[in-house]
């Protein structure tokens, strides 16, 4: 308890950093939002005009800083330009798709990881280890977005078994899509973002599988007499799972990144989208959210992370009990 | 009686790489030859570090993979194949380990000793388990420890404990006493020589004279990778009955207290001639380009080239 | 268990020979697609509507796009724009990691105020850091660079920051110090040859992901005007084109990309492997 209040005071402290900075990034950026917008959105000069007095052009930055912090504060983020309903609904609705996106992959990616990296590292130097490393190095080197598209070229345009394009316009929520729309067009990204999750996990798995076959308890567990599939069964998965698993849980920030870019390709209605849509059109208020809320998901995986470390390895139980 | 495990001409070796990847042989065993009987201790004492133990890897069969080994190793009359090492370990021939580094630091102890077996066996095994364990004063909360909560000497007795599980006819205990309390060190020499007892061979890899002083029937000395002396344990409490100069040397300087096997420079690169050129009083020309090999004499190996067949 | 052939001469070979002709390959390799790209004519690039959205032939190997244009030399223009910017934006990521080691080993204020900054820059996903950063400086290759920048100090600055802190305890720094060296000469003396080899390899790491992500930001529109031959602008245009089955304009670019990002990526690990022998054993 005193651990997770401890890791709540933290969390308070960073979002306040995080707001502050990102703000005074967005203000000190040479590209004038209110322009920039008009110029996507086609705004008449009252609108301008409205925009103008929006952005308080005239205020100084420190208390434009403090009155944004403030309204922070009582959890009143603004109205999105973009959608033009309040920020905290946008981000609700769109978080939801991607945490849907995010963790159908991050689960696909985490089995399938483990599973190929502890038989690639069962299998040291053998043929189907190189293939799995082989794969995983041009996994890992690949960029996640190429990967999108050559993934929607194969099933979308040659097999033709997905919808290629913008099905759903951006700007609209998803909650004006049906179940099945939605469920069809999750298959795809959650596809991509699986694969491109795959490497990093089974690399680390194989590795990690790898030293514990040169451990002494390795050793000792063959001079036992136990077989080599027996010993990878009772001591090496039991070892790896643990660490893995920690490691997944600290991959948010990766899986948060490639959710942009894969959302983006395969126009799925998710945060992602919705950051570049308001980084493009400089959806102050939207963008400025986005990075508030993808600060808590980063620090929520790191913080289970954590807590799988310390609390169930019985190595680590014991320790922190002062 | 014959030999329950016979070891000739082992010799081990090394593919390393070096600083700018440059690949260097290292020869860490050279021509070693020995033998154990039943119901016999024999003590093979060399200093720490110096590969000993690769001895205890090549008779289990589990040497790593940049490893070579070469010569023959002969278990109840029979040379081992590595499928039939496969076949024994942790049957016939069973290991005591080092430390308890050598268990699984996550799993309890208790499961750990029985090892893999079929469900329908557990049951039997952990009762198997249970009276080894209680044999040697494990009381049944330890079965349900993690190793990194065992005290020294229950460690001790817990890695005892999984050699003997199996009722093994040899024995390889591998530096079992190491930064163990003169209690427990007591302890653990009374457990081997019940072994023995038993039946059991028992092959003592250490590098603490007292230990095998205490322990063994017979005692090989290990310089530089090479066996230069096999001796029977009562033929060390006189210096004059001892035969190469470095045992002599060793004994001779040995105050009665544990004196540890630490100490000592031994060229670790392929020497031309004997091993103990360098250090050796009675050294001559001979001696320098030509390696002396190991010869039995009266039950005695010896390995010097100005032995002549004599105790002085 | 030793296996000499003889038949094949790369078999003959030891580790080193075979670890540092890699490297010499890849250089080659790499420095070929830098040079060319720099060196091609313009004029190949222009516009011809008689040769428009081929698929890959002998005349062009990787097709060619809307507007003629010859796709295999758009491409490698790509890759040298990208190594180029991959090279700056890595260095200036040691740069930044070189200071904030220092800074960390300064005293116990600049050590706090590190960690305080890698958990700080670690707490923003990356991605998202760098659309913030590249917007903060208007877009363009500066935001981008700086951008990338800021983002991947981090590993590298831990690295060092421990190394320097080992060194620094050390008798031998100890005994400098006794001697009344100061602390800009023990810097100069004993951690900077210490730690070259850290920030090498470290520099050499980075690249990857720096042309990586470069590509990433440009593809989403974040990064370098569309004006610009990268590869992240190439892709993202041919986006429009895939429903036709123009899938040329992806497929290459993004492969040829790959195969730099891959490159750079065996040779950071092949040059730690050559200094740092522990990683080599087997």
């Amino acid at each position: 308890m005193k651990f997770l209040g401890y890791k709540a005071v933290r969390l308070f402290i960073l979002l306040v950093a995080v707001a502050a900075v990102s703000f005074l990034m967005i203000e000190l950026s040479p590209i004038d939002p209110v322009k920039s917008y008009a110029a996507e959105m086609g705004a008449s000069v009252q609108q301008m005009a409205a925009l103008r007095s929006y952005w308080q052009v005239d205020v100084p930055t420190y208390q434009k800083l403090l009155d944004w912090l403030f309204d922070l504060l009582q959890l009143n983020l603004g109205v999105s330009l973009i959608y033009r309903i309040p920020v905290v609904n946008v981000i609700l609705d769109k978080f939801t798709a991607s945490a849907i996106l995010m963790i159908t992959s991050w689960a696909i990616s985490g089995v399938f990881g483990f599973v190929l990296g502890i038989v690639a590292g069962a299998k040291e130097g053998s043929w189907i280890d190189k293939i799995i490393k082989g794969y995983c190095y041009l996994l890992q080197s690949s960029p996640a977005f190429w990967i999108g598209l050559i993934i929607m070229m194969i099933f979308s345009v040659y097999l033709r078994w997905f919808p290629t394009g913008l099905a759903v316009p951006v700007g609209t929520l998803a909650s004006e899509v049906t179940f099945f729309d939605w469920l069809y067009r999750l298959i795809l990204p959650a596809f991509t973002l699986s694969i491109v999750g795959i490497a990093s996990i089974a690399l680390y798995t194989r590795d990690r599988l790898v030293n514990i076959l040169n451990s002494d308890y390795f050793l000792f567990a063959r001079a036992r007499g136990e077989s080599h599939w027996s010993i990878i069964k009772r001591h090496g998965i039991r070892n790896v799972l643990l660490p893995a698993i920690t490691l997944q849980f600290m991959s948010f920030s990766e899986l948060f990144g490639g959710a942009v870019l894969v959302e983006q390709i395969f126009s799925y209605p998710g945060i992602g989208q919705a950051t570049v849509a308001a980084g493009l059109r400089s959806d102050v208020p939207l963008l400025l959210a986005i990075v508030l809320i993808s600060t808590v998901f980063v620090f929520v995986g790191n913080t289970i992370a954590d807590v799988l470390y310390k609390y169930v390895d019985p190595r680590m139980r014991g320790e922190d009990d002062e | 009686m014959d030999d329950l495990l016979n070891v000739s001409n082992i010799s081990i070796s090394f593919t390393q790489y070096v600083q700018g990847l440059n690949q260097h042989v290292l020869k860490v065993i050279s021509d070693l030859s020995l033998s154990v009987k039943e119901g016999e201790v024999v003590a093979i004492l060399g200093s720490s570090g110096s590969g000993k133990s690769l001895l205890a890897h090549a008779i289990l069969g589990i040497l790593p993979e940049n490893g070579n080994c070469e010569g023959d190793i002969v278990f109840k009359g029979e040379v081992l194949s590595q499928e039939r090492k496969e076949q024994l370990r942790g049957k016939e021939i069973c290991l005591i380990p080092q430390s308890v580094n050598f268990l699984d630091p996550l799993m309890k102890v208790g499961e750990q000793a029985i090892g893999d077996v079929p469900k329908e066996e557990r049951e039997e095994a952990f009762k198997k388990q249970r009276d080894v364990f209680s044999k040697y004063g494990l009381s049944e909360e330890v079965d349900d420890l993690y190793p990194f909560e065992l005290s020294g000497g229950m460690a001790r007795k817990v890695l005892l404990s999984t050699a003997l599980l199996s009722n093994p006819e040899l024995v390889v205990a591998d530096e079992p006493t190491p930064g163990l309390d003169s209690q427990s060190v007591k302890e653990t020499i009374k457990d081997i020589k019940q072994m023995a007892q038993d039946g059991k061979g028992v092959l003592l890899i250490t590098h603490e004279i007292d230990v095998a002083l205490k322990t063994a029937d017979r005692i090989a000395i290990f310089y530089s990778g090479y066996v230069i002396e096999i001796n029977k344990t009562e033929n060390f409490n006189d210096v004059n009955n001892l035969l190469h100069p470095y045992t002599k040397s060793l004994i001779e300087a040995l105050p009665r207290n544990g004196f540890k096997l630490t100490e000592g420079v031994q060229p670790l690169d392929d020497v031309d001639g004997c091993p103990y050129f360098e250090n050796c009083p009675i050294r001559d020309d001979f001696c320098k380009n030509n390696i002396p090999s190991l010869i039995e004499h009266d039950g005695v190996m010896i390995r010097c080239h100005k032995y002549n067949g004599e105790v002085e | 268990m030793s296996k000499v052939g003889f038949l094949n001469p790369l078999n003959s070979m030891n580790l080193r020979q075979k670890t540092i002709l890699l490297i010499a390959v890849i250089i080659l390799v790499l420095v070929t697609i830098f040079l060319s790209s720099y060196s091609i004519d313009t004029s190949t690039m222009v516009t011809n509507f008689m040769a428009r959205n081929q698929a890959p032939s002998f005349e062009h190997l990787f097709g060619t796009d809307w507007l003629g244009r010859d796709m295999f030399t758009r491409t490698i223009k790509g890759l040298g724009l990208s190594i180029m910017i991959g090279a700056i934006a890595s260095i200036l990521s040691s740069i930044v990691a070189m200071i904030m080691a220092f800074l960390s080993s300064i005293n116990k204020y600049g050590d706090t105020l590190m960690a305080w900054l890698i958990d700080f820059f670690s707490s923003i996903p990356h991605l998202l850091l760098l659309i913030m950063i590249s917007i903060c400086l208007g877009k363009g290759a500066i935001g981008v660079i700086i951008g990338v920048a800021f983002t991947h100090w981090t590993s590298l600055a831990r690295v060092l920051r421990v190394e320097i802190k080992e060194i620094n305890t050390s008798e031998y720094v100890n005994l400098a110090r006794r001697l009344g060296k100061g602390n800009l000469w023990v810097a100069k003396e004993h951690i900077l040859p210490l730690v070259v080899t850290q920030i090498i390899v470290g520099t050499l790491l980075i690249f990857p992901h720096a042309i990586m992500h470069e590509a990433s930001i440009t593809f989403l529109g974040f990064g370098l005007s569309p004006h610009e031959p990268a590869i992240g602008i190439i892709l993202s245009e041919s986006m429009s084109y895939l429903t036709m089955g123009d899938w040329w304009l992806a497929f290459f670019p993004g492969a040829a990309l790959l195969i730099v990002v891959l490159l750079f990526d065996i040779l950071g690990e092949q040059i730690e492997k050559l200094l740092d022998p522990t990683k080599a054993q087997k």
